[in-house]
């Protein structure tokens, strides 16, 4: 191998200084000449007929260019969905309004204030409809979110394992005489997963120009899935797809939210091409809120059986999952990757039932972890009350139950998933054998022992991410829809230029998780050429070879294995182009030090410089090799990987406010071998702080007729670093055995892993004064009521 | 969101910003703009001129005359929170309010005048007896604190009127403010908050003012519990029964972040642990 392996090592971000200094590119920076804005109309009630839209004073506003309603665009049909079951999105509101702000018509004029300006002169004239917005309300079917659907409930997803009704009548017989038997224990609870709103910190935006001399459309956008996007573009207007240029530039965070394709991406299209003009539009903080995807938002119960000393004999969890109005990308199938994690890392049976309903709400789609978090968070909380109920350590209750590494490889999940490696206990022992945890319970004991109320909380999770494989075109996930019917491969390509530069060219872009720099680091590896030579492209769908986006925590699975087979390839010919200058035999030539040489002769060497300039120059080559020094790989993992954890946290609690304080937060991950740890560590923060945000502070709040109420950062509350301790970061190693690197991907597993963990203490805090279960955000007035119901009922 | 459109201005002396004022339909004064800006790009408020007073001069300085501090228009949080004269209870209000940007821009004059339900200094000035001094077209004008919270971002400034300068009368004593806010902790605005100020001679708790913000639908006095501290030896027993007097006489109003129940409940948490502290430092 290269004697300048970089692979684990700490590599500060190439993507830094640029970020740091606000020379980054991001959609909205770019000014294309003579561009036009866009402010949207959007509707003030949940759900009403539009009785009248007026929209002459707009147009004879200062500046105004062109209203269009639906009138407009009807003939492009409505958004496409991967899984396309309930209510499509038309592109702007037909003839019903379904949730507040809506888009029911649109204003482009020549500077942005503008359209605001002319917006507000639009008139709509609705007549209101009842409104549906309690989850519950609306499983019942009292009040149909669209007249023209059998049922509020859209789609049910039954697993135990799914796809298998004889399975499933199994396990529940199984779980049921579990239940019926006198010697076991039962514990039931029913918890909230509350919706959030992912607030990606730039907001969406999107440029788009129609060339009319090359007959196509070159459109910029703020989003996770160029693509699809250029895909959903071409089927919209009846084009090829290489008739439509996507870029997504820097994008300032995703989190599942920019993993969709939005109306707006293809109405600026539409008024790009009708006007002539560039169109742009980028979305304010309260259209983020209200109209780009929100995540979460299940309400189940979760039941658990087993045996009073710890053996878990069942498990059920069923659950309301809210959908909202519309259904978009991937909507009904996030909680079907519930689905795939829904008996975590153990082996006892399991039973789900996951209802999709439709509420007169902002459709609901991918949020970092989607349905993993809420499935995972069921689970860890009713293993938790279960180890509370019959007394045992809640660590000794999970490790008791764990799949046992010895099964590895070959494990199928009780849901029907088959696995690719996992150590559990290995893990689980990491974290409680630590001093750091010992110090935690300590610390615990010590508070106590003052009177105060302080608890520690552990959790473990697996995750499914790195998708592929190519199978799962099967089940419906595959840019199909869109008209690109690509399943999630990786794309790779490498390419050392003429002066031994490299250019890589990838198939996912980030938005914030460091491609510049763990892509380099796989090229360097490989080829021995220094990372400041290598330049990773992304996100540009003229460059690069179809690509199927960043998320899922997939790329460094999926794309990264892609590039690390490209490298590859590169490196191959590269000695064999070696071996001819170096009149050596191919498997002789080694490579470092800036070039290639021969094995136990180090001084017999050409440069890379040497290498590059001869691929260039065909005349050179040795015979029956071709000119250049680049290789593409579409690499198709055997399975998705399957990340695990355990975290732990203490925290006290203000009994007289209800106020709780996170003081340390310890994790022990596994996510295979790690190809840059700084980066890992980052990936393991942010997922963290969300996770923690989601347990202490974020909640979409509608009213019951269907207004946001949190729709502005000072009534969303954000963690920020004051309301998070430092993490105390440890890892186990379990490689993955379905790709060459042997990574299982870190992007979403800290938010996978944390709310519950933190419940999981609050609980264990509150557990003296008889609190069983607090719902989240734990914002201290639910903290102190819970506090204060429990005394009443003492 | 873009504003309305409007016109600006940035006048040289406080003569020239107050004939601006009256001249317009309806102008706002900026100081630091913390909270004016937010309010017009959302479009919750669209003045047809925003009167920029921060280019005249001597309006930063917190002052002292001796028998008050003078705290003026253009002094920002952070030296609020950072001085060394200001008494605690309205030092500790800067340095909780905002984040650090909010801090190097807003001005204490500007959040009192914005008059916030939930924001921490009004209840610092309210309990430390401040009087406001306003500047309008027929001169100056004292308003004691107990008048200038009217209601909800309403204020007793009329339209052409700007706080010039807030006056802080030195009294001896000690003064605390305590909050749980709506992240926990210090953090954020008030889910309730209480200032306190008191002075105490030969063991007996002789003078009290006790204000609370987040709660009400104004920053106000806890009257009921001014009365009750007064005259007893402010011990444990009588501040715990001074603060279970926290909210009397005043309408308590539910918000995303608190029941009535909870917030009369943290009311009375916050004025006993404001008082315990303002006492201590009275007796220091």
């Amino acid at each position: 191998m290269s004697t300048t392996s970089v692979l684990g090592g700490v590599v500060r971000r190439k993507e830094d200084p640029a970020l740091i200094r606000g020379t980054g590119l991001y959609t909205d920076d770019v000014k294309k000449a003579a561009t036009v804005h866009v402010a949207f109309v959007r509707s003030p009630l949940a759900h009403a007929r539009i009785t009248r839209i007026d929209t002459e004073a707009a147009r004879n506003a200062p500046g105004v260019l062109a209203v269009y309603t639906i009138d407009d665009v009807r003939h492009l049909g409505p958004l496409p969905a991967q899984v396309p079951v309930g209510k499509l999105r038309p592109l702007l509101a037909d003839g019903v309004v379904n949730h507040v702000g809506e888009a029911v018509a649109m204003v482009v004029a020549e500077t942005r204030a503008q359209a605001v300006d002319a917006a507000d002169l639009v008139e709509v004239d609705y007549d209101p409809l009842p409104a549906v917005v309690d989850l519950k309300q609306a499983a019942s079917d009292q009040i149909k979110v669209h007249e023209d659907l059998e049922s509020n409930v859209i789609l049910t997803w039954e697993a135990g394992p799914w796809g298998n009704e004889e399975g499933i009548a199994e396990t529940k017989a199984k779980i049921a005489e579990a239940k019926g038997r006198g010697d076991t224990v039962t514990v039931s609870l029913e918890m909230r997963n509350q919706r959030l709103l992912p607030t990606a910190i730039e907001p969406r935006s999107v440029v788009a120009e129609w060339n009319p001399g090359y007959e196509r459309f070159d459109v910029v956008s703020a989003t996770q899935i160029p693509h699809a996007l250029a895909g959903a573009i071409a089927k919209t207007f009846g084009l090829a797809s290489n008739a439509v240029h996507v870029l997504a530039p820097e994008v300032g965070g995703g989190f599942g939210c920019k993993l969709n394709i939005y109306a707006d991406e293809i109405l600026v299209c539409f008024a790009a091409r009708e006007l002539g003009r560039p169109v742009k539009y980028t979305e304010t903080r309260r259209e983020s809120a209200n109209n780009t995807i929100q995540g979460r938002g299940w309400i189940g119960t979760a039941t658990l059986v087993g045996t009073q000393d710890g053996e878990i004999l069942g498990y059920e969890l069923e659950a309301l999952c809210d959908m909202g109005a519309y259904s978009q990308n991937f909507t009904a199938a996030i909680p079907f990757l519930g689905v795939f994690v829904g008996s975590g890392q153990y082996r006892f049976p399991t039973y789900m039932k996951l209802d999709c309903v439709a509420t007169h709400t902002q459709t609901t789609d991918a949020y970092r972890g989607a349905g993993r978090p809420e499935a995972i968070y069921y689970l860890e909380r009713i293993i938790d009350a279960y180890a509370r109920k019959i007394g045992k350590d809640p660590a000794e209750v999970r490790m008791k139950n764990f799949i046992p590494a010895e099964d590895f490889p070959g494990v199928v999940s009780p849901v029907g998933f088959a696995m690719d490696t996992g150590d559990y206990a290995k893990n689980l022992r990491a974290l409680i054998e630590s001093d750091a945890y010992r110090q935690l319970v300590a610390e615990r004991d010590r508070l106590r022992s003052e009177g105060r109320l302080a608890g520690v909380g552990i959790a473990t999770y697996v995750e499914v991410c790195g998708f592929g494989p190519s199978g799962l075109a099967d089940l419906g996930f595959s840019w199909s829809a869109y008209g690109l019917p690509s399943s999630f491969n990786g794309s790779g390509l490498v390419r050392v230029n003429p002066d031994s530069s490299v250019t890589v060219i990838i198939g996912t872009g980030p938005s914030g998780q460091g491609h510049q720099t763990t892509w380099a680091q796989i090229v360097s590896d490989q080829l021995g050429i220094p990372i400041d030579r290598i330049r990773v492209i992304h996100g540009d769908t003229a460059e690069s070879p179809m690509g199927i986006g960043t998320f899922g925590s997939r790329s460094a699975a999926v794309d990264g294995s892609a590039t690390y087979l490209a490298a590859q390839k590169v490196r191959a010919k590269a000695a064999r182009l070696a071996a001819h200058l170096l009149e050596a035999a191919e498997e002789d030539i080694e490579f470092g030090d800036g070039g290639a040489y021969v094995a136990g002769s180090p001084d017999k060497r050409v440069t890379w410089e040497e290498i590059a300039t001869v691929a260039y120059q065909p005349h050179r080559l040795p015979e029956g090799v071709e000119g250049g020094l680049e290789a593409h790989a579409i690499f198709s993992p055997a399975n998705a990987t399957w990340p695990f954890g355990s975290h732990a946290c203490l925290v006290e609690v203000d009994e007289e406010t209800g106020d709780v304080r996170i003081l340390r937060y310890l994790t022990v991950d596994d996510c295979g071998n790690v190809i840059n740890p700084m980066i890992v560590a980052g990936q393991i923060h942010g997922g963290i702080a969300q996770g923690v945000g989601q347990a202490m502070f974020e909640e979409a709040v509608y009213d019951a007729e269907g207004n946001l109420l949190t729709p502005s950062l000072l009534d969303y509350i954000l963690p920020t670093a004051v309301d998070l301790p430092s993490f105390e970061l440890k890892r186990t190693v379990t490689p993955s055995d379905v790709n060459p690197l042997g990574v299982k991907g870190i992007g979403e597993a800290g938010t996978i892993g944390s709310a519950q963990t933190v419940v999981n203490a609050v609980v264990d805090a509150l557990s003296p004064l008889g609190v069983e279960h607090v719902d989240m955000p734990l914002r201290p007035k639910r903290v102190w009521q819970a506090i204060q119901d429990a005394k009443g009922g003492n | 969101m873009y504003p309305r459109s409007f016109d600006y201005i940035a006048p040289a002396s406080l003569e020239d910003a107050v004939r601006e004022l009256g001249n317009a339909e309806f102008a706002k004064v900026m100081a630091g703009g913390m909270s004016l800006i937010p309010l017009m790009k959302l479009r919750l408020l669209s003045p047809d001129l925003v009167v920029d007073i921060g280019r005249i001069g001597g309006l930063g300085e917190i002052e002292d005359t001796g028998d008050h501090l003078s705290i003026g228009a253009l002094v920002r949080h952070r030296d609020t929170a950072s001085s060394d004269v200001v008494p605690t209870a309205l030092r500790q209000a800067a340095s909780w309010t905002g984040d650090v940007q909010v801090r190097n821009r807003g001005t204490t004059c500007g959040a009192v005048a914005h008059a916030d339900v939930a924001a921490d200094q009004p209840a610092a000035v309210l309990a430390l007896g401040a009087t406001m001094v306003a500047r309008g077209p027929s001169g100056i004008r004292e308003i004691p604190s107990d008048e200038f919270f009217v209601d909800a971002l309403t204020s007793a400034l009329a339209p052409d009127e700007i706080l010039t300068e807030i006056r802080i009368p030195k009294r001896g004593g000690g003064s605390a403010y305590d909050k749980l806010g709506r992240r926990g902790g210090h953090t954020d605005y008030a889910v309730a908050g209480a200032a306190a100020w008191v002075t105490v001679s030969d063991g007996a708790v002789t003078d009290a003012r006790v204000a609370l913000t987040g709660v009400g639908t104004k920053p106000e006095l806890a009257r009921a519990a001014m009365e009750a501290i007064v005259g007893t030896d402010g011990s444990e027993g009588a501040v715990r029964a001074a603060s279970e007097r926290a909210t009397e006489g005043i309408t308590v109003i539910e918000d995303l972040y608190g029941s009535v129940e909870y917030k009369t409940h943290l009311a009375k948490v916050m004025v006993r642990r404001a008082l315990t502290q303002a006492l201590t430092e009275a007796r220091s």
